[in-house]
């Protein structure tokens, strides 16, 4: 028997200090707030600075992690004769037989004593494994883009610093969270990514409708966070005891609690996996816009665009998928996504796909078509780690950074340069292609690389999710993902084609709005679909009396009077605000549309490059040398011995050893006798003594079937969708003008769409309005009326009883008795008169403090 | 528990050094006002630096234990001694007391209530001082008593002499509730000393004799002292006094009366009523769970409702009170370490609350929500501040009050001593969601006083017009209350401590709990001897 040989893994600096990471845009932040403002750049620098030491840092840790990896593989095929038992138990649909022996890379946490409590030490720190790995690079990249953008986007805005300020901080949130090594600091990332997000989402304040939209990303995000608090509880109380007894560590422990859901321990009953499980994904609906907390979503274009590229690709929205699969050991037990069963989070992801890609039809504001195709996607990638396609879901990640932040700052730049700050594609675009080529080239390529055309990055990516979650066992669901990927090449086909066909309109065509003349981004950004009710140029398919007559009338719940105003239309108001927005913008106006700047153009030109070329990171179809993904970032679901698991104290590096091959032969026969053909790590009870920390996913085998039907459901679709967008809004042919008004089914299809499925209304009309106004009324007038006039009531009784005593007894029972005389009555009568005022108690106060100072007295002098 | 007694001048010289200030300031006459103020200020100062010296004293290896301990004779005649000492528990308590009282008075130096006389009103608050740090070192009911009464009386002049138009009604109300709980309070201690055998008042004592109480007898004893903590704190439905005296009170009356003096109450519980009634707090545990949970919700609707900035704050304070109160019913170390965190940053956060307000109130003459809007734009370093305070109230981790709200809600969830799980899981569930409601009423707040361009009423008052920025007119901070300036620099003195130690603290909580856990695992593994 092989000797049990201590595997020593590589490690690095990189690896080691990936906390640095976080807590340099961290630092950032304070220094752009203190100092900023007195800066050349005016704190501009500083948040460029930071993303560059986080981007070289993070690059470090990514080459360093790739090499462990090696390490490990390395040494393994070394020994790969004596170690052939060295076996990860492979379900009979795997189809990556060739990396049957491939060790555990465990994570390079370092960490420091955070708080404690209860004589438990909790640490803050960083875990770096494949996905945190994978995804601080990520975020460090395309927030570094983004603010090099910013730096002639919002060149001369008002609060330029503060814009910097926060958006370094909302990285540094976002980097604290996915290297997080313990629920609190997940939690702590998490939070500051909410407060980011108000910041900036509320960039522009002054507008009432920012404001607005800021508190209700805030607010929708916090209803969900309930969840976070309430799972996360359960989660510490349901792995504590098991984490301090087996791995010396505790219940706040990401890696214990993916080894104790995956422990088969009676503590990890399926009540608790399931109620702890459920609970934290209520989080992550909340934070990344599934349905039903996905309202928030595009009323968060209220932000500047760099914040929506940010906030919608790489930060923010993906931290709920990124929560679920950090901790995907719970859900794949709680929601029993082992045995094939129809989980909670593929449905909602489902669902999710669907909706938003239906919404995403009838906005004629592009950045809000992007944000539903964004709740779109999202769906995508829960429905794949709700069907156990966690690579496909971390994969498009991803992709889906790249493609949809290109897709978001060509928006940008197309107002900034080609719509006058305009974001309405109908009012203000059309034609741009040819005032625009290189916008309209990343456009294009990020398009399709979202449509998933082959071989553009969402082809990889998205087709792998889709194929997995056939190869799952879920049919409808696999044609609920052909379907969505159909729906996104129409929508994307009509935003394409308003934006940059047909004739220029509005602002495209050179023509500015009256005396929106000076009306800046700050409130163009806000356009809403309202704004269409004003558009000359286009007939619109607007149903009259759609508009906000529906709205009206109805008071919001908070503000009482506000209506649904991400509706209402303001087009053509000149703001209070609108005076003194013309000093964030800087240069002559040129009246026509123009290309961007090279700052502009620059990120969007990377980011294009890789929404072409990222896909074949992990391609599968052509073969597993080309699965690199697959082989950095996904977890290897080896049992690992306990008692080799060094302890990740705070202060030291985790370092655990490898199994030996000896425990290992005798799991692989054990293996061999399992009833249910699903072996190995989340199937079966690791082995006394060692623990899990990754469930055993399989993998779809990529066939050119399955390949050709996506890929021709995506080519039908945008033959459909082209042609009806030429004849629709190209010939105005007259059949399908005026559809929606004319046709009473589609009209209420359109106006439920128009109007988000009346979940908004549900949530600010009903539910915000009861408790902010019956509900909070009625506490506080049971608190004035009943509380209160208690307390009053008590005190009014007694004086009265005091004066009826007074009076009555004291003056004329005893007080006649003793004296009988009415002179003596009348003057104490006189001294006690303030009785009814209330000075009595003043000289009752005097009296007791009298009593006080001399108790003071006699401390003093006993003591000396 | 063991006791250490070196340095033990030092808790003597922290509580009883403001009386010495108190003393000199008789002798000055009434209107040489800055010597007033400067002594007023100085012994503040000096009082502070007592403390701070007391706290590179403390033996932080050893904060389960009572340190700088004293045991003298006091009052023999009914065994009441005078002894003191300072453990884990009441260390923060302690230092906190002394800071807010001499940054308070530090903010006064300019900003004197309208109805003048600095001499009285600085006297009165370095009684205060007196008090509150003594209720904090006390280790005999007596002597607990006496210092937890001494507070009422100056708060009760602050609010009545220097208080809003209603300060009357206000004043008499708060002391009037508060005295009626503590006569409850009293006679719940002298049944206690009765049935220990009479024979003292100290602490020591009556945690080791408390518990084979019988049980019944417990709880009615526990009921006598919970009316007169639980007006203190004040929980859900004694609480009616606090908006009253909040909204009546002068500013630097507020910020004590939210930094420190609801603290006594919870700080009673924790280190009264539950070690030495063990069955009585098990009893009771749910009781308190329920209402404190009540609180929660009711607190964050009562908010919801005002539209009085002054009045809303005092209404949170319902609600994270709720919070400190619900981390002691559920009776675990995880739950009253939290609390008691909790208690903490509850002080620094809404102390800094009642601190803008107030200074809000001094720049636009009102405190009513919708009169005020685009305070960013005319004050921009208030309205951050603001900002910053109201996202550490609602509990944004990073931030002081994450510590006290996250743990507390997470400790419900197992609650000690075989109290029902499915209640308190029930009330951590309830709990959590008023999270989101404390969210709602404070952001809800932020957008109508900060966002938004200023109400029309104040936007000439501004001295650049609507929307420059009006920094430079922080210089004119004397009287001339046409023009709304920023943070003027004595405010700067005063707050930034605040500001810094709600960061820190947020950011680094082991400094906190370092201190609080190794005494409350004593204090709850004693609960444990009783309750098993």
């Amino acid at each position: 028997m092989l000797a049990a040989e201590a595997l020593e893994l590589s490690s690095g600096w990189f690896l080691e200090n990936a906390w640095l990471i976080g807590l340099i845009p961290a630092i950032g932040f304070f220094i752009i707030i203190g100092v900023g403002k007195h800066l050349p750049m005016k704190g501009a620098e500083v948040g460029l600075a930071t993303m560059v030491s986080s981007l070289v840092l993070a690059s470090g840790a990514a080459v360093q992690w790739v090499q462990r990896t090696d390490s490990a593989d390395g040494h393994t095929e070394e020994a790969a004769g004596a170690i052939s038992g060295f076996v990860r138990s492979l379900s009979p649909q795997a189809a990556e037989g060739g990396h049957a022996s491939e060790p555990f890379i465990e994570p390079v946490v370092s960490t420091w004593v955070w708080w404690q409590n209860s004589g438990l030490e909790f640490g803050i720190g960083s875990s770096a494994d494949g996905l945190a790995v994978i995804l601080l690079w990520l975020v460090a990249f395309i927030s570094l883009l983004v603010q090099i953008f910013s730096l002639d986007y919002v060149r001369g805005d008002r609060r330029y610093t503060h814009f910097f300020a926060a958006l370094t901080l909302f990285s540094g949130g976002m980097l604290i969270m996915v290297m997080a090594e313990n629920m609190v600091q997940l939690i702590l990332g998490w939070e500051i990514m909410g407060l980011c997000s108000f910041l900036l989402i509320g960039h522009w304040w002054e507008d009432y409708d920012n404001s607005r939209a800021a508190l209700k990303a805030f607010f929708t995000v916090r209803v969900g966070d309930v969840g976070l608090l309430v799972g996360t509880a359960i989660l510490f109380f349901g792995s504590n005891q098991w984490a301090v007894d087996n791995l010396d560590s505790n219940g706040f422990d990401i890696a214990a609690i993916q080894a104790w859901a995956l422990s088969g321990d009676p503590s990890a009953t399926n009540w608790v996996l399931i109620a702890g499980a459920a609970s934290l994904f209520i989080a992550a609906i909340g934070k990344s816009g599934q349905f039903p907390l996905h309202t928030w979503l595009p009323d968060a274009m209220a932000g500047p665009t760099p914040v929506s590229a940010l906030l919608h690709s790489s930060t923010m929205v993906v931290a709920g998928v990124f929560l679920v699969a950090r901790i995907y050991p719970v859900f794949w037990q709680g929601f029993n996504i082992d045995d094939g069963g129809l989980s909670f989070i593929a449905i909602i992801g489902g669902i999710t796909i669907v909706i938003g890609a239906l919404l995403a039809f009838v906005q004629d504001d592009v950045k809000k078509v992007l944000a539903y195709s964004t709740v779109s996607q999202l769906g995508y990638m829960m429905l794949a780690l709700g069907t156990g396609a966690w690579l496909a879901a971390v994969f498009h990640i991803f992709t889906h950074a790249f493609f949809k932040s290109a897709l978001f700052l060509s928006a940008g730049s197309i107002s900034h340069s080609g719509s006058h700050h305009s974001f309405d594609m109908k009012t203000d675009m059309g034609g741009l292609r040819k005032f625009m080529p290189v916008t309209f080239t990343v456009w294009i390529v990020s398009t399709l690389a979202l449509t998933g055309v082959f071989p553009f990055a969402g082809f990889w990516s998205k087709d792998e999710i889709i194929d997995n979650v056939g190869d799952h066992g879920y049919t409808f669901l696999f044609w609920v993902g052909l379907a969505g990927a159909a729906l996104t090449a129409m929508y994307m086909t009509r935003a394409t084609y308003l934006i940059f066909f047909g004739e220029p309109r509005g602002a495209a065509a050179g023509e500015l709005h009256g005396d929106e003349e000076h009306s800046e981004e700050f409130e163009m950004e806000t356009l809403t679909v309202g704004a269409n009710i004003n558009a000359p140029a286009v007939s619109t398919p607007v149903p009259a009396g759609y508009a906000d007559g529906d709205h009206d009338g109805v008071t919001d719940g908070l503000t009482g009077g506000v209506g649904s105003a991400g509706d209402e239309p303001h087009g053509g108001s000149s703001h209070a605000a609108g005076e003194d927005g013309s000093d964030h913008h800087e240069g002559p106006h040129e009246s026509g549309p123009h290309e961007s700047g090279p700052l502009i153009l620059v990120p969007i030109v990377i980011l294009a490059f890789f929404a072409l070329f990222s896909g074949f990171t992990n391609a599968t179809p052509l073969g597993e040398d080309w699965e690199r993904v697959k082989t950095y970032v996904e977890p290897r679901p080896v049992e690992v011995p306990i008692d080799q698991y060094l302890a990740s104290g705070p202060g030291e590096s985790l370092r655990l050893v490898v199994p030996n091959a000896e425990e290992d032969e005798g799991q692989g026969e054990e293996a061999g006798e399992a009833e249910h053909g699903k072996v190995g790590c989340g199937y079966d009870v690791p082995e006394p003594g060692t623990a899990c920390f990754f469930p055993a996913v399989t993998h779809a085998e990529p066939t050119i079937n399955k390949i050709f039907l996506s890929l021709g459901v995506v080519a039908v679709a945008y033959a459909i969708a082209i042609a009806f967008n030429v004849a629709y809004y190209g010939r105005k042919n007259k059949h399908l003008n005026g559809l929606t008004q004319r046709s009473r089914p589609l009209r209420a299809g359109y106006l439920f769409l128009e109007n988000k499925y009346y979940l908004d209304y549900l949530y600010e009309n009903v539910i915000v309005h009861a408790i902010a106004h019956p509900i909070a009324k009625g506490a506080y007038w049971f608190n004035q009326h009943v509380l209160d006039a208690t307390v009053d009531q008590v005190g009014e009784t007694t004086k009265k009883t005091g004066i009826w005593v007074y009076e009555n007894i004291d003056q004329k029972v005893i007080d006649g008795a003793v004296d009988g005389s009415g002179h003596v009555a009348s003057e104490t009568g006189h001294a006690l008169q303030p009785t009814q005022s209330g000075k009595v108690s003043q000289y009752g106060a005097l009296l007791f403090g009298a009593a006080a100072v001399f108790a003071i007295v006699l401390v003093i002098v006993n003591v000396s | 528990m063991e006791t250490l007694t070196d340095q033990n001048w030092l808790l003597t010289v922290g509580v009883f050094l403001p009386l010495v200030g108190v003393l000199v300031m008789m002798f000055i006459p009434r209107n040489e006002e800055s010597t007033q103020k400067l002594v007023g200020i100085v012994t503040a100062g000096a009082t502070l630096a007592v403390g701070v010296f007391t706290l590179s004293a403390f033996d932080y290896g050893r904060s389960e234990d009572l340190q700088f301990f004293v045991d003298a004779e006091w009052i023999p005649v009914i065994n009441s001694n005078y002894t003191i000492g300072l453990d884990g528990i009441s260390l923060p308590l302690y230092i906190l007391s002394m800071a807010v009282t001499f940054l308070v008075m530090v903010y006064s130096w300019d900003n004197m209530p309208d109805a003048g006389n600095p001499k009285a009103f600085f006297i009165l608050m370095l009684i205060l001082q007196t008090g509150m740090a003594g209720t904090f070192v006390a280790q005999d009911l007596i002597l607990f008593f006496v210092f937890f009464e001494l507070v009422l009386l100056p708060m009760y002049f602050m609010i009545g002499v220097w208080g809003g138009e209603n300060r009357r009604y206000a004043s008499l109300k708060f002391f009037l509730y508060t005295m009626f709980g503590s006569a409850f309070m009293l006679v719940a201690f002298i049944v206690l000393y009765y049935n220990t055998g009479a024979s003292s008042f100290g602490f020591a004592h009556l945690v080791e004799a408390g518990a084979f109480i019988d049980r019944d007898v417990q709880i009615w004893i526990f009921a006598g002292m919970f009316l007169g903590f639980a007006i203190k704190v004040p929980m859900f439905p004694f609480h009616t006094w606090l908006p009253d005296a909040h909204t009546q009170a002068p500013t630097q009356g507020s910020v004590i009366l939210a930094a420190i003096l609801l603290k006594l109450g919870t700080y009673g519980f924790v280190r009264i009523a539950l070690p030495m009634l063990p069955e009585g707090a098990k009893a009771w545990a749910p009781v308190l769970g329920i209402l404190a949970v009540i609180g929660i919700i009711y607190g964050a609707l009562g908010c919801l409702a005002q539209t009085d900035m002054k009045r809303l704050i005092a209404f949170s304070s319902v609600a994270h009170m709720g919070f400190v109160m619900l981390g002691i019913s559920t009776l675990t170390t995880f739950g009253i370490n939290a609390a008691l965190f909790g208690m903490f940053a509850h002080g620094l956060i809404t102390g800094m609350l009642f601190f803008v307000a107030g200074s809000i109130k001094h720049r636009y003459h009102t405190l009513q929500i919708n009169k005020l809007s685009g305070l960013l734009v005319q004050a921009p370093h208030l309205g951050w501040i603001l900002g910053f305070a109201a996202m550490a109230s609602l509990g944004l981790p990073g931030l002081a009050g994450f510590w006290g709200e996250f743990p507390v809600i997470l400790s419900a969830y197992n609650p000690g001593f075989g109290l029902s799980e499915v209640l308190f899981r029930t009330l951590m569930v309830i709990a959590a969601i008023g999270t989101v409601l404390a969210a709602s009423y404070l952001l809800w707040l932020y957008q109508r006083t900060a966002f938004g361009e200023p109400s029309a009423e104040f936007s000439n008052a501004s001295s650049e017009g609507g929307v420059a920025h009006s920094l430079s007119s922080a210089a004119n901070e004397h009287d001339d209350h046409d023009e709304i300036y920023d943070v003027t620099p004595i405010e700067w003195i005063a707050w930034t401590p605040f500001l810094v130690a709600i960061l820190v603290l947020g950011v680094y909580p082991q400094l906190l709990f370092k201190v609080i856990d190794p005494a409350v695992t004593a204090l709850v593994s004693q609960l444990g001897e009783t309750l098993g």
